[in-house]
């Protein structure tokens, strides 16, 4: 059932522009700028759409309508910014299928490492594999079909959650350090589950993204022997976390500094105080 | 927009006296803005009451003087700001986290921006007895049905991009507070072959869980006393628990932003035309929705909002709002007799603490023997229940406690199977409404077949807040495009229930 069928009072959907819609999916981008180009139409001309008052605009408020029309403009432009942003994060962490069929897990991995400015090691060599200040690298790896790879350096670099799936399969990886990522979130740390059995050295320090709801998913790493937490921005608690960690990770040496000390005892204090009175409040039931 | 805003304070300071018109007015002209009109009028909360007061009497008496000037648009009958439109093409009565999130998607999908109108009307917009904001919060992919298990991997999905859906220009990223800890279930030998069979399903629909022997579970989590476990599963992905508000929220600001138009009141009535069909091999009464009556809060004030098609999304209280039709009110025998299967069930949720508790390690774990229990932050808080059985269902007239329910049925075993609870300690507790659907405790999701311009989101019995955005998204489509595309979601639908042919989950319970 369409909706002008049913809907005589509706404004009925010009023909060409639905024809672009109901043709497949449209760009984003178009879709921001068509929604901008019709957004003004209704802002000039004073359509009723309320019940109440009939005068025209007084004349400040078409200024101000007059703004946020050229607004929308600016609005747009910031919106294309960051989707050009994520699409450039989003292809870098593309998955290879085809590299990964022909010339292997390893080799694609090793591709795909050195393409975001990291760095590897093969299991028993001392080498590591890197780019250099250019961004440009030595193709040598491709020598290496059936070496497995030990150790992963993809510090501030823009892996992110979709680029996981390029590591998955690594039976051999030891060593992963993602120190100072910007897009490794929390459900990045949950999906390490992948490497449950071999990760033992992690460092997750300076991402700005991650929180302790993410912290609790590191429980299903079980060969874990470091991690190194420092300065994360959006732990409130450090001094908490790291006991709260340490009593779930039992066998792990876990890292943090950089957290203010002072007011990581006051905060042990604090929450140790609350922890004793175990009050939450019952009038938001489902925060946290 | 940081000028525009600044402008407007301008503006404010300018014309003081008028201060409360401005707004309103600027909400009338600018919806799309209408968030940062709030955010201005509120302002004013900051200051000291007795201020706040004082200006809002004054302000009132100068908007008074105002309109009884000969160039204002006063007139003789007080016309309420806050109705809704006479005229919207969809209109979705109940604004819990299933009403916005059809919203948003609707708005979403239209052609072009305000090609629809679509406004959600809700009656508590402080929402003190909405399911959403009293639920546990929980998400996971354990279930058995293909459809069940895909919705909660769609909005796992949508989860993780939540501020690629819901950011809205110039305002705070929306934060779900997500705790990724799991679902942990426990099987006895009577229903270990269910849970294994589950498995196998959810793994063929890319669900990741592990099935664990005892032994394993023990070595796991070291606090679980595993006595009469003979099978657990185990979800490393996708599942934990977040915050129900901020979903709710996040779906409101972005729907706002995009043009639907919020509206508080009570639905309490259709006005309506039937025709006679034939289906299901009989003669039955089709209606056919044509307004809405919409009561205003604390008045006896109410509009008719004519619209093209009506979304049933009240939760709990949604076949209050069908039998405002009159379906179920038939013969016995024939379809127009079955009543609209959902009801209101009440769940209590209790917040214990237990500072020897398992700690962050704690996942979402569900017992056979019925009883949950989650972290709740990180002060050794941890809230948990159970439902109750068939016969002893409390009475869903209001919201107390049973607190005799927590020592008789959910302590014993919490304590049974996590020895530190023995020494817990109950803080408070809340109760909230399952949408408990009585046919076959799933989702129902489609048009009414006697309503012919009625859609149903409804029914979900304990797992809404966690569909509600693949549920948003597969309405949306059925309604812009005619049929579900990118989940098939035609088993939920009413026709099973005019059958009355449940569908139903194989649970561990
Ligand atoms: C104790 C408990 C624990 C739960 N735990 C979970 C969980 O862990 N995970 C999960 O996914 N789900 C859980 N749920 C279920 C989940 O909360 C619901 O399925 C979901 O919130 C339903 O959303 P809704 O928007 O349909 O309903 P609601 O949130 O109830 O919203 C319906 C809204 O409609 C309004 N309304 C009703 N009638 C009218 C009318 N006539 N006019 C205007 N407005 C009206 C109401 O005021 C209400 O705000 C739980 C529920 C409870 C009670």
């Amino acid at each position: 059932m369409r909706l002008h069928d049913v809907c005589p009072s509706r404004p009925a959907v010009e023909p060409v522009m639905s024809a672009h819609f109901m043709a497949g999916q449209p760009w984003r981008f178009y879709r921001t700028l068509h929604r901008c180009g019709k957004h003004s139409a209704p802002l000039w001309a004073p359509a009723r759409l309320w019940s109440s008052s009939s005068e025209s605009p007084p004349l400040h408020t078409r200024a101000l309508l007059f703004l946020t029309q050229r607004f929308y403009d600016v609005e747009l432009l910031m919106g294309l910014n960051s989707e050009l942003k994520r699409r450039t994060v989003q292809w870098k962490n593309s998955y290879n299928s085809y590299a990964r069929q022909r010339l292997g897990m390893n080799i694609a991995l090793a591709h795909f490492v050195l393409r975001l400015k990291g760095g590897f090691r093969y299991v028993g060599q001392d080498d590591w594999f890197r780019v250099d200040k250019r961004g440009k690298f030595s193709w040598d790896f491709l020598n290496h079909k059936n070496t497995p790879i030990e150790e992963v350096d993809l510090s501030h670099s823009l892996i992110n959650f979709t680029g996981l799936q390029s590591l998955e399969g690594q039976q051999s990886l030891r060593t992963l350090s993602l120190r100072g990522c910007s897009q490794v979130d929390d459900w990045f740390l949950a999906r390490l589950h992948i490497f449950q059995n071999s990760l033992e050295e992690l460092n997750i320090s300076d991402c700005p993204q991650i929180t302790v709801g993410g912290l609790a998913a590191l429980r299903n790493l079980r060969g874990l022997r470091y991690l190194d937490i420092s300065s994360l921005p959006r732990i409130s608690s450090p001094g908490l976390v790291v006991i709260l960690l340490e009593e779930m990770l039992p066998q792990c040496h876990i890292v943090a500094t950089g957290y203010d000390l002072s007011m990581f005892q006051d905060t042990v204090e604090d929450e140790k105080e609350i922890k004793e009175q175990g009050k939450t409040d019952n009038r938001t039931p489902g925060m946290q | 927009m940081l000028t525009w805003r600044r402008l407007h304070v301008k503006v404010r300071a300018a014309h003081a006296p008028l201060t409360s018109r401005l707004v309103t007015r600027q909400h009338a002209w600018t919806h799309g803005h209408l968030t940062s009109c709030l955010k201005l009028s509120t302002s004013t909360a900051l200051r000291k009451d007795f201020f706040k007061d004082v200006e809002t009497t004054f302000v009132e008496m100068k908007k008074k003087a105002a309109d009884a000037l000969p160039s204002s648009n006063w007139s003789p009958f007080y016309i309420n700001p806050n109705l809704p439109p006479e005229r919207a093409d969809i209109v979705i009565v109940g604004g819990g986290v299933m009403g916005w999130s059809i919203a948003y998607w609707l708005k979403k999908m239209e052609n072009s921006r305000n090609g629809m109108r679509v406004v959600v009307v809700e009656k508590d917009p402080v929402y003190t007895q909405a399911s959403t904001v009293l639920s546990a919060g929980g998400i996971r992919q354990q279930f058995s049905l293909p459809e069940n298990i895909l919705l909660s991997l769609a909005s796992a999905d949508f989860l993780r991009n939540v501020n690629e859906h819901l950011n809205v220009y110039n305002e705070d990223p929306v934060d779900l507070q997500f705790n990724q800890s799991g679902y942990l279930f426990l099987a006895n030998e009577k229903v270990a072959h269910i849970m294994e069979e589950n498995y196998h399903i959810q793994s063929q629909f890319g669900a990741q869980v592990s099935l664990l022997s005892p032994t394993q579970l023990q070595e796991r989590f070291p606090w679980i006393n595993t006595d009469g476990v003979a099978l657990a599963s185990y979800g490393l992905e996708n599942e934990g628990w977040f915050d129900p508000w901020s979903l709710l929220n996040g779906f409101k600001r972005k729907a706002i932003s995009l043009g639907v138009i919020p509206c508080t009141g009570k639905v309490t009535d259709f006005d309506y035309t039937v025709t006679l069909a034939h289906m299901y091999d009989q003669d039955v009464m089709v209606r056919r929705v044509k307004s809405v009556k919409v009561q205003m809060p604390n008045s006896p004030e109410y509009q008719p909002v004519e619209c093209a098609i009506v979304i049933n999304a009240a939760g709990a209280f949604s076949a209050k709002v069908t039998e405002m039709l009159r379906v179920g009110s038939g013969d016995k025998y024939s379809i127009d007799g079955i009543p609209f299967p959902v009801e209101p069930r009440k769940r209590y949720i209790y917040v214990f603490n237990c500072p020897d508790g398992p700690g962050l390690d704690t996942p979402f774990l569900i017992d056979y023997s019925g009883v949950y229990f989650r972290r709740e932050g990180l002060g050794g808080n941890y809230i948990g229940g159970a439902s109750p059985d068939e016969e002893n269902e409390p009475d869903a007239g209001n919201l107390d406690v049973d607190h005799d329910f927590f020592v008789e049925k959910v302590w014993p075993e919490l304590a049974h199977r996590v020895p530190s609870f023995e020494k817990l300690k109950v803080t408070s507790s809340w109760a909230g409404f399952y949408d408990y659907n009585t046919l076959d405790q799933n989702a129902i999701i489609g048009v009414h077949p006697l309503i012919n311009n009625m859609y149903c989101a409804t029914g979900f019995s304990g797992h809404g807040l966690q569909h509600s955005p693949g549920v948003g998204r597969a309405l949306a489509e059925l309604i812009l495009k005619g049929g579900f595309e990118t989940l098939d979601l035609s088993v939920f639908g009413l026709d099973r229930i005019m059958k009355q042919e449940p569908v139903l989950e194989r649970n561990i319970l």
